[in-house]
């Protein structure tokens, strides 16, 4: 399987190269309207044709690591160091993408799935995909460069072959392992297709705003993964690394919230270019740079250049990440450069007070973050080399200067939506604006009765109460501005249709989706917002408990019930059954997990935890006291945490919304289907 | 005016008390002090976590550095006392943000000035284009123009 493995990547880095020559040839040839032996059209679709090759190349090696995974070849070295024979069989599947070699792999399947999919759906724009499947097939070859050349997954170990595996790394040995990396990657590597259609358009002169409206899908989706990817990361943090917290601004973390942050103001700017016709450069170096910022996402994540908790992905091959940078940014700049006049917008923004001005300022702050994050994350580097002193540049900076940043962001978010195209009046920012700022004002003071004292700031030097006071008091006001635009839209419908205001708020949905997909986006950032705000009330106490010992955190009283030892094939472990009280009586009971795992000889934590609304009780097995062999538990009191997760899961409603066609273009559509071919539409009627 | 002068001293010293008493309240608030600076190093086990939040069983250097954190704050050391301390026995690595100093202080700079900048520059650019917009002569406004557009901006509004 290793020699078919090996052989079926080298076939995909040939045929791979063939897409990127051939189809580069046609289009040249098609440019330049020079004629050769084979007719450039012809020749071109060989190249599609190869491009789907990759694709069935690339899924067979895929496909020999997981066979090998699952057949305990230890032939491979990669697998003798992912692997065990007593390892579940979906730890397994997910070594795929638990080391470089494999998760490079990982990507360029992803990267030929994509590509496939684009290459099937060429009849949308042939020339367009034709470009774009040339740029998708330059970045199939680094990919497949790197893996028959520099990450070698099928590569055989050398001497006699152990007879089992080193085992997985017990971080990844958790179920959440076995959909993160995919979904990221997902995100990662779905920009990809954007960016090519991006520089597929500025490379042939594309007329109109046509590859906006076909790439609008491909990007919302990538978003959508990326987003998911992003949150699954964060959760397994909070369950696996049991420290308390989901998200540590690990330069790994903020490697993949980067390309969200450029990803997401392309997906705001885009619009004033399908509406307005504006901003057109400005889009095309958004969607180039949040291309980059994955590849320099996935460099720092290899190369070891950043020390970060995720190490077990570090290799030296940083080099070739760098001059695939270097490479791919000379060609967007000089594609940019010879192109520009095409480029030139259609309108200027009129007025400083309208929806323009407010995508404006939104794109703005979210470089801003985007910038900080980046700049936070190199910053140690540049500090070793220019004064030869290198810093840690950790969550305090990111709370000082980007959670402010983000918070502005917030306010932007309930600003944007109330404001009209091309210039807004006093009048109606006054009409639009009153009840939101109501509502933030009455939820200030609210916060404030609940015992929340922003004026702490003056006094402690914490932040944490002040932003969670901003933060609630604009969460009042994003709310209430988004409710207030489909309780006003659906008034309307209600009044002309008689129906209740409740169908007349899916009736609006339905006929302008993406605006109110976009809405119920912006809610599931807002109940994130606040899941995120709850951190400044967090409590823990660590203590050793003896049997039937206890200790309080907030409303809770953590009883020990007793403690034991376990043993299996794959670890050993100690645990502690803790009953947990509520005002006397029995809430749940736990029992947090401290692992040893026999294959790698490492320990690891399985969290416990009771999650409401209200707050998380997360309790962790910190380790047995060796003198009194009693456990010592430590319990975390996180208030709001689950908001974040269903945050999350109205994101995810938000965006399939804003992605299903509006009730108008769909009529239109089936109409036009209809008249295009009444008989089979009848005969489908009639089934 | 001298007497104005005088006010306005009196109105500037009574600001630097407030001050300064704000300052010393925040010192003598040992518990939230102890929450504070742990937040602001690492522990320096090689794990990268914060020190008071490094969970790992037996770490030889969280203990040690909380203890050490501990008998700093019961000799009435300040914070910047504190933290320098720190940074002298362990490095620059222990601090978890670097501290405001020298070149440090482009680390914290820069990302809000380039805001601020971005923003400035995106209000002139915007003054800009509505000066060039004004130049443009007028549409001419036909009968019933004004009630088409309340018309449309009401269905646009769905």
């Amino acid at each position: 399987m290793p020699t078919f493995g090996s052989f079926a990547l080298l076939l995909a880095l040939a045929l791979s190269a063939y897409t990127l020559l051939a189809g580069g040839v046609a289009l040249r040839q098609i440019a330049t309207g020079s004629r050769s032996r084979i007719a450039p059209e012809r020749l071109a679709e060989t190249a599609r044709r190869a491009g789907i090759g990759t694709f069935v190349a690339t899924t067979a090696a895929a496909f020999a690591l997981v066979w090998c995974a699952f057949a305990n070849d230890y032939s491979v070295s990669y697998i003798l160091h992912h692997s065990n024979r007593a390892l579940p069989g979906p730890y397994k599947f997910a070594a795929l993408w638990s080391g470089q070699e494999g998760s490079l792999l990982l990507w360029a399947w992803l990267l030929a799935t994509y590509g496939f999919v684009l290459r099937m759906r060429h009849k949308v724009d042939v020339k367009l995909t034709a470009y774009a499947s040339t740029i998708l097939a330059g970045v199939q070859l680094f990919f497949l460069l790197l893996l028959n050349f520099a990450a070698m997954p099928f590569s055989l170990v050398s001497g006699p072959i152990p007879a089992d595996g080193f085992g997985l790394n017990p971080l990844l040995q958790y179920p959440e392992m076995v959909i993160h990396p995919p979904m990221l990657y997902l995100g990662y590597v779905g920009f990809a297709v954007p960016f090519a259609f991006a520089l597929g358009a500025l490379m042939m002169r594309y007329p109109g705003e046509k590859w906006i409206h076909i790439t609008r899908r491909w990007t919302m989706v990538t978003w959508l993964f990326l987003t998911c990817g992003i949150f699954l990361g964060a959760h397994w943090a909070y369950a696996v690394l049991g420290w308390g917290g989901y998200w540590g601004w690990d330069p790994v973390e903020n490697a993949s919230l980067m390309p969200w942050l450029t990803g997401t103001a392309f997906l705001h700017s885009v619009m004033m270019q399908e509406k307005r016709g504006m901003m057109k450069s400005w889009n095309v170096w958004l969607i180039f740079s949040t291309f980059m910022l994955a590849i320099l996402g996935t460099l720092l994540t290899r190369s070891g250049l950043v020390s970060s908790v995720h190490a077990f992905a570090q290799s030296p091959i940083g080099t070739w990440f760098w001059i695939f940078l270097i490479v791919v940014m000379s060609v967007c700049l000089f594609t940019f450069i010879l192109q520009r006049d095409h480029l030139k917008a259609d309108n200027k923004i009129e007025s400083l007070v309208s929806r323009e001005s407010s995508f404006l300022f939104n794109n703005l702050v979210l470089l801003a973050a985007c910038f900080t994050v980046l700049w936070g994350t190199l910053f140690p580097i540049l500090s070793e080399y220019v004064v030869g002193n290198k810093v840690t540049v950790s969550a305090p900076f990111y709370n000082r200067v980007a959670v402010p940043i983000g918070l502005f962001l917030l306010f932007l978010t309930a600003i944007g939506p109330l404001l009209a195209w091309r210039s807004s009046s006093f009048r109606s920012i006054r009409k639009n604006f009153v009840l939101p700022v109501i509502a933030a004002v009455v939820m200030g003071i609210v916060v404030i009765v609940c015992g929340v004292h922003p004026w702490t700031i003056f006094t402690t030097n914490q932040q944490g109460e002040f932003y969670s006071f901003i933060a609630f008091s604009l969460a009042a006001l994003v709310v209430t501005a988004i409710g207030s635009e489909f309780l006003r839209g659906a008034a309307v419908i209600s009044r002309n249709t008689g129906k209740n205001l409740l169908a007349a708020m899916i009736q609006l949905t339905r006929r302008n989706t993406r605006r109110y997909g976009g809405y119920i986006v912006h809610f599931g950032v807002v109940v994130i917002f606040i899941g995120i705000a709850g951190q400044a009330f967090n409590q823990s106490r660590e203590q050793e408990l003896a049997l039937h010992q206890s200790m309080s955190v907030g409303p809770y009283r953590v009883e020990c019930e007793g403690y034991s030892e376990d043993t299996n094939p794959n670890y050993d472990s100690e645990y502690a059954l803790l009953n947990v009280y509520r005002d006397g009586k029995l809430v749940t009971k736990m029992a947090p997990e401290k692992r040893f795992y026999s294959a790698s000889q490492q320990p690891q934590t399985m969290v416990s935890n009771h999650s409401t609304l209200a707050w998380d009780l997360y309790v962790i097995y910190a380790g047995k006291n060796p003198d009194s062999g009693q456990p010592i538990i430590r319990a975390f009191l996180n208030p709001l945490v689950a908001w974040i997760w269903i945050g999350v899961a109205i994101i995810v409603f938000g965006t399939a919304v804003a992605l299903v066609p509006n009730m108008s273009a769909a009529l239109a559509a089936s109409r036009v289907r209809v008249a295009a071919n009444p008989e089979a539409v009848t005969a489908q009627g009639g089934d | 005016m001298r007497a104005f002068s005088r006010a306005s001293r009196i109105a500037v010293s009574s600001v630097a008390v407030c001050l300064m008493a704000i300052l010393a309240m925040g010192s003598s608030y040992s518990a939230a002090r102890y929450s504070d600076l742990g937040h602001k190093m690492i522990c320096m086990c090689g794990c990268n976590y914060i020190l008071l939040e490094c969970n790992h069983v037996n770490c030889p250097s969280s203990g040690p550095m909380v203890a050490e954190l501990r008998g700093d704050l019961n000799q009435g050391m300040g914070d910047y006392a504190i933290l320098h301390a720190f940074e002298d026995k362990y490095g620059a690595t222990v601090l978890a943000a670097p501290m405001f100093t020298r070149f440090n202080m482009i680390a914290w700079i820069l990302p809000p000035l380039l805001l601020l900048l971005g923003i400035a520059g995106t209000f002139v650019l915007v003054r800009r284009w509505r000066r060039r917009a004004a130049a443009m002569p007028p549409i001419e406004h036909s009968v019933g123009f004004h009630a088409m557009r309340e018309k449309i901006r009401r269905e646009t509004q769905l």
